[in-house]
């Protein structure tokens, strides 16, 4: 079971109650598709991603940066038990999308660096650390079922 | 993942709007560093305070960084131009090639938030790239 402090919960808390899902989202996930070309291998129907500009354009990419993100609501609404929590999700990412656990470090990474230029020196080292350890718990939990 | 002309093109612009700010980075980056990752402490147990904002972390920040900024000097040649910091991390200080990874990280984090609208997707990637040729320029020698 992860332990959470009571500073940890309201600084992850604090950070989605006032997060700008349609531009962190799109943000994020296009950073990622641009810092690790690798992790377009899974966007092979969303368009043209033939260079950064047409990723940072791409209506497609766009949306589905802000589906991803919201997919962490249900992470921050149930902290005591994202592992559970995220069971099918994990199933289906592992069945249906055939993504490499690997690939969810990558997507933290940027989501962490985008929440990093958003919020400016606001994001101090401890609300760093406290955001990190939620995206490991949460990647752990997505690749949990793996088979 | 060798760096190509326009990522080193990009480094070298990006380097320079910053380099006026590389001691505070690099004491930021540091202090981040023991705080998201505290395992990391293990390789200053030599210092009595191991805080963030203690005379140590911020002088140790700005010896990072300045390697940092050689390096950048050095970016057509890293693996020669950092063979004499290579031996030095190969045979006494002996830091895990590992962390390297979560310094850069640190580092890029930094970067982020104190630069955000020069810190573009393409900025990153290209100092990503360069601070991990750096890191196996740093780790040539260990084995």
């Amino acid at each position: 079971m992860v332990e959470w402090s009571d500073q940890e919960r309201s600084i992850i808390n604090s950070i989605f109650a006032s997060l700008d899902y349609e531009d962190i989202g799109p943000k994020a996930l296009s950073r990622c598709l641009i810092v690790y070309p690798w992790t377009q291998r899974y966007f092979g129907g969303f368009g043209n991603l033939y260079n950064a500009e047409a990723i940072k354009t791409n209506p497609m990419i766009a949306a589905h940066g802000i589906k991803v993100l919201h997919g962490l609501d249900r992470a921050v609404k149930n902290m005591d038990n994202i592992k559970a929590t995220y069971a099918e999700l994990s199933v289906m990412h592992s069945e249906k999308l055939h993504i490499d656990p690997d690939n969810f470090k990558l997507l933290a990474d940027c989501l962490t660096i985008v929440i990093a230029a958003k919020m400016g020196t606001a994001f101090t080292a401890d609300i760093q650390a406290a955001f990190q350890k939620f995206l490991s718990v949460v990647v752990n939990a997505l690749g949990r079922q793996y088979h | 993942m060798s760096l190509n002309k326009t990522d080193k093109e990009r480094v070298k612009a990006f380097w320079s709007k910053v380099a006026g700010k590389a001691d505070a980075i690099g004491a930021e980056s540091l202090a981040r560093l023991i705080v998201v990752y505290p395992q990391t402490k293990t390789y200053f147990a030599h210092w009595k305070d191991v805080s963030p904002n203690s005379p140590n972390v911020k002088k140790h920040g700005k010896t990072v960084m300045g390697g940092v900024a050689d390096a950048v000097t050095k970016i057509d040649d890293l693996k020669g131009g950092l063979l004499s910091l290579s031996e030095l991390h190969a045979f006494t200080l002996r830091v895990d090639p590992a962390n390297f990874k979560l310094l850069t990280h640190c580092i890029l984090v930094v970067l982020a938030a104190q630069f955000p609208a020069d810190f573009t997707p393409e900025v990153h990637v290209a100092m990503d790239k360069f601070l991990a040729a750096v890191a196996r320029a740093l780790a040539e020698k260990y084995r």
